[in-house]
């Protein structure tokens, strides 16, 4: 049972970040339509931007966690908002299949400028919270897994107030429900856009660093699979849908850790892609979501 | 007949003999090239950089000494970048456009296995630095390597955690796509259980994993004495981390793939205390070794040789003692030669080529202590 | 291009005229020669399905690794039962040689047929990441079949791929898509690709049309895994990942989605550009990225296309 406990908590914690980098995936998507390819790679420039700010503060404190976290996670929403300016925005209107392509270009040049600046040898990402383990009866958990938790469970609320609570809030909603409806009410789109992808964007540095810290070897490709995943999760959860997103990403977790485990870990991979081909195929909407009727 | 038509059957004579001498193989005049093809750049960077070093330090030592039968030696390096399919190529372009008279590569077996049936079409011998996977040699005639083979060092492993550790329940972990970590853990698996011990757990995973968890709480399930980790020093720094992190305080062991600078800088205080085997430890007190160490911490900024170093090292060496019997650096009788290596002296230990072209030497099990890797003890199996 | 039998014919014909001469060659150029044919041979079937048919396909790379793993299980097992120690005769190797690529196009064939059944009712983005995760899921099957190498491959393959026989399917691979594409049917795959709605309206099936262009395409694929396997002897599931499908996908784009000429000259230069740059090869991928994202702002009907750009204008509102 003791086993079983553990490796639930393992899927969770490893779930809690697929939620993290998802929820980025699911409002970009909410809102334009469209699968932010370079989101994984924000997700790896976060980790690296935690790297380099963590080393230059003593190891193991709290606000110096924490100064780590504010800072990627400013940086990369200013990262993802370029982006947006610079590659995506010229698109808006042109074939999906294009900004596709430009948004598979844009991770490339991430991951390869990334191997380029900072080497592809991995690097130790260092302790920035400080570090212990609490064992509860045989169920251990590190003070790193409950970071992440906590942080994921708190940016889910945040993000929820945001949504729904808020001017910009409502605004999004209106760009995600009809783009040109809401510029007739008086809706400025390109800072609804901008400000979604900075969202995203800090989302996903959020992701990488709390990633980096249960994982402290980073390296320019790192945020490939897990980006891959993360968005099967957000399909999973029903694309467009935050509670979704968040519930997807802990179900695929959990699913994974679980095979991970057993005999056949070595098809864990195949897993998360078997999961989206079946989602796919019968219940495209996902878990949470409502299934739209493409109309001619 | 025109004159055209006179000509044409001598000139393509002359033409047909011209691109017929230009394209044997090694030349005898001008320098002897060494190829060298190894991850120079990537995520294997650590081993291809460490053996380089060894290997230019060699070729700088003998060229000071007047060079070889004359001739002066000239490294010549591919990049293979840390990828899979790049070791063919890098080969091939070694072989044909450089024209070099050897060939000294690759670190992990999976390159070597690559590269190996080109040299061995081409007649060029390879000398594989740390590729312990046995396949490797048994490609052809032409393949050599200078370090020993995993049924060796999952003997030595395996004596070593029953002898030196009194393990009784030992629990595997093996990276299921290298084929050396996967040689290393059958023969590891063999042995131990030949030595009367128990495997109380198996579990797998993939190079670029960054999540055992899964499999170390199963692990930890079965309670082993030891672990065995037998894939490559990142994912093994990290497996340890999250060992101690589930309370699983046993010692963990493993392979040649262990051995970087990067294992205790990313392993911290996880891998204190842990064992891994290789073929040479710096701290030896033999004199040549000591000797070696000296010059190679001059030559290079004051870092320690890695295993593979030395290994590059002893790898030039050797094919060098070959060259200098023969007195020629022609492929078949140089392929003879370094075949018929008995005991030579090298900073590994003394090695002889055997029957299946690996080299028979000693291993040693070296320890991680206080943020630095310790010589620990000398083990025959 | 007028005549295109006649074509074929003389295409072959002078296939076997350079590999006569392949000796007088450098092997190094000769093997970027191989590896740009092959690559033609996946541009030109990926380009069927991606570029005529409309259907976005990002696990090219796994119908390649289905036909190298199922051509190469032909010839490493009859190799020697069959030609014995020796190895044969020139007939009977090339006799071999040729059942193996067929067997192997014919696997990935059949892989084409599983996957695009139940891909082919989505959509872009969704079609996309369908065939990215089969691709991916070809691949980790891959690395845990035992009796195919698992995850440390298959090696010793025969080195059974020449000049000519990269040559050869090079010119069979465009034949068979030009006359496809230009035919009466093949009007089809167009109008697949234009507007599915209105296809389906006069009554196109155009279901059976994406089918047909993804197992062709397939087929093709794993005709050019089985000549790479013979060709780098060794193949592992790794070779194969989603990275490699990618590499195919720009080399389409670059050609221009639905321009043979050009996704063929845009196969050359790409396979090229990364031997010409490799003594910055750190950096190429960088130049790569980059390019197709100002290809896609500027050009997106691609850099060797003289036509208009494709697809439909303002189609998210």
């Amino acid at each position: 049972m003791s086993e079983f406990l553990q490796q639930l908590l393992n899927g969770l914690s490893l779930g809690a970040i697929y939620a993290l980098i998802a929820l980025g995936y699911t409002m970009v998507y909410g809102v334009l339509r469209f699968i932010n390819f370079a989101h994984s790679d924000v997700f790896m420039v976060g980790a690296f931007i935690g790297y380099y700010v963590g080393r230059l503060l003593p190891e193991g404190t709290l606000w110096g966690g924490l100064i780590v976290f504010i800072v990627a996670m400013l940086g990369c929403a200013l990262l993802g908002v370029t982006i947006e300016r610079l590659a995506y925005r010229r698109l808006r209107g042109s074939p999906t299949l294009n900004v596709l392509i430009t948004a598979i270009g844009v991770s490339l040049l991430l991951e390869y400028s990334g191997q380029v600046f900072f080497g592809a040898a991995p690097r130790t990402f260092p302790a920035i919270i400080p570090v212990k383990n609490f064992n509860l009866g045989g169920l251990v958990i590190s003070t790193n897994q409950l970071a992440v938790i906590v942080v994921t469970a708190l940016l889910v609320l945040a993000l929820q107030f945001i949504v729904y609570r808020t001017k910009m809030g409502t605004a999004m909603r209106a760009v995600s429900l009809n783009p040109k409806a809401a510029q007739l009410v008086g809706v400025n789109i390109d800072v609804v856009i901008s400000f979604t992808f900075a969202l995203g964007s800090a989302l996903a540095a959020a992701g990488g660093i709390l990633y980096a810290l249960n994982y402290p070897s980073i390296d320019p490709l790192m945020g490939v699979m897990p980006g891959l995943k993360a968005f099967v999760a957000a399909i999973l959860g029903g694309i467009g849908n935050i509670p979704g997103a968040a519930l997807g990403g802990l179900v695929l977790g959990t699913v994974e850790t679980f095979v991970n485990g057993s005999q056949w870990s070595t098809y864990k991979d195949a897993i998360a892609f078997a999961i989206l081909i079946i989602i796919l195929l019968f219940r495209p909407a996902g878990l949470l979501g409502k299934f739209t009727v493409e109309k001619v | 007949m025109t004159l055209a038509s006179l000509l044409v059957r001598p000139l393509s004579l002359v033409v047909a003999c011209a691109l017929v001498a230009s394209s044997s193989f090694a030349t005898d005049e001008g320098p002897i090239k060494i190829g060298h093809y190894g991850s120079l750049t990537g995520k294997d960077a650590a081993f291809g950089v460490a053996t380089r070093k060894g290997v230019l330090l060699a070729i700088e030592e003998l060229n000071a000494k007047g060079g070889v039968l004359g001739r002066q030696l000239e490294y010549v390096v591919e990049d293979i970048q840390s990828k899979q399919g790049e070791s063919a190529t890098a080969v091939k372009k070694l072989i044909s456009r450089q024209k070099v008279a050897v060939v000294i590569g690759a670190n992990a077996s999976a390159n070597s296995l690559e590269a190996a049936p080109i040299c061995q079409n081409a007649k060029i011998p390879m000398m594989a630095i740390s590729s312990t996977a046995p396949k490797v040699t048994e490609i052809g005639n032409y393949i050599f390597r200078i370090c020993f083979i995993d049924p060796f060092q999952g003997a030595v492993l395996a004596k070593f955690a029953h002898d030196s550790l009194h393990a009784k329940r030992v629990a595997l972990l093996t990276s299921n796509n290298s084929p050396y970590s996967v040689g290393l853990s059958n023969v590891f698996r063999a042995r131990f259980k030949a030595l009367g011990g128990e495997i109380v757990a198996e579990q797998k995973y993939v190079e670029g994993d960054k999540d055992f968890r899964a499999q170390l709480t199963a692990i930890r399930a079965a309670k082993p004495d030891v672990i065995a980790a037998t894939g490559f020093y990142t994912e093994a720094a990290l497996i340890c981390i999250q060992a101690r992190s589930l309370g699983l305080d046993v010692p963990v062991i493993g392979g040649d793939g262990w051995e970087a600078p990067q294992l205790v800088e990313l392993g911290g205080q996880a891998v204190e205390g842990t064992y891994y085997s290789t073929y040479f430890s710096a701290d030896n007190n033999a004199p040549e070794v000591m000797d070696f160490v000296e010059r190679y911490q001059k030559r290079w900024n004051n870092e320690k040789p890695e295993g593979v170093s030395a290994l590059g090292y002893d790898a030039v060496y050797l094919i060098v003692d070959a060259m200098k019997k023969i007195g020629t650096t022609d492929g078949p009788k140089l392929r003879d030669a370094i075949a018929a290596t008995k005991d030579f002296p090298g900073v590994t230990g003394r090695t002889t080529l055997d029957a299946h072209r690996n080299s028979e030497k000693a291993a040693v099990m070296l320890v991680v202590k206080n943020g630095r890797t310790e010589f620990f003890q000398s083990v025959t199996p | 291009m007028p005549k295109p039998h006649l074509a074929l014919v003389l295409a072959v014909l002078a296939a076997l005229g350079i590999s006569h001469f392949s000796d007088r060659i450098d092997p190094y150029h000769l093997d970027v020669l191989i590896g740009i044919g092959i690559n033609i041979i996946l541009a030109v079937s990926l380009n069927l399905v991606n570029g005529y048919t409309g259907q976005f396909s990002l696990g090219h790379a796994g119908f390649m690794s289905v036909g190298a793993y199922g051509s190469a299980a032909v010839s490493m097992n009859l190799a020697t039962r069959l030609l014995g120690d020796e190895g044969g005769t020139a007939t009977q190797q090339f006799t071999l040689f040729l059942g193996a690529l067929l067997v192997g196009g014919t696997c990935a064939a059949l892989a084409g047929l599983l996957v695009g059944v139940p891909s082919l009712r989505l959509k872009g983005d969704y079609l996309a990441l369908v065939t990215l995760g089969f691709g991916e899921i070809i691949r980790v099957v891959f690395q845990n079949v035992e009796f195919l190498g698992g995850a440390l491959g298959l090696n010793g393959i025969p080195a059974y791929t020449t000049i000519f026989w990269v040559l050869s399917f090079v010119a069979l691979t465009i034949f068979v898509v030009y006359c496809l594409v230009n035919s009466t049917y093949g009007r089809g795959f167009l109008a697949t690709r234009d507007d599915e709605i209105a296809s389906e309206a006069v009554g196109l099936n155009t279901t059976r049309y994406k089918i047909v262009a993804f197992v062709i395409g397939a087929f093709f694929a794993g005709i050019a895994g089985g000549l790479y396997g013979h060709f780098k002897l060794t193949i592992t599931p790794t070779g194969f990942d989603f990275t490699k499908s990618i590499e195919i996908v720009v080399m389409v784009i670059l050609g221009g989605m639905g321009n043979t000429l050009g996704v063929v000259l845009a196969a050359i230069l790409l396979t090229l550009l990364p031997e010409v740059l490799r003594p910055v090869a750190e950096y190429r991928m960088v130049i790569y990225s980059f390019l197709l994202i100002v290809l896609m702002l500027a050009r997106p009907q691609g850099l060797f296309n003289f036509r208009m750009p494709f697809g439909k204008k303002g189609s998210t509102s």
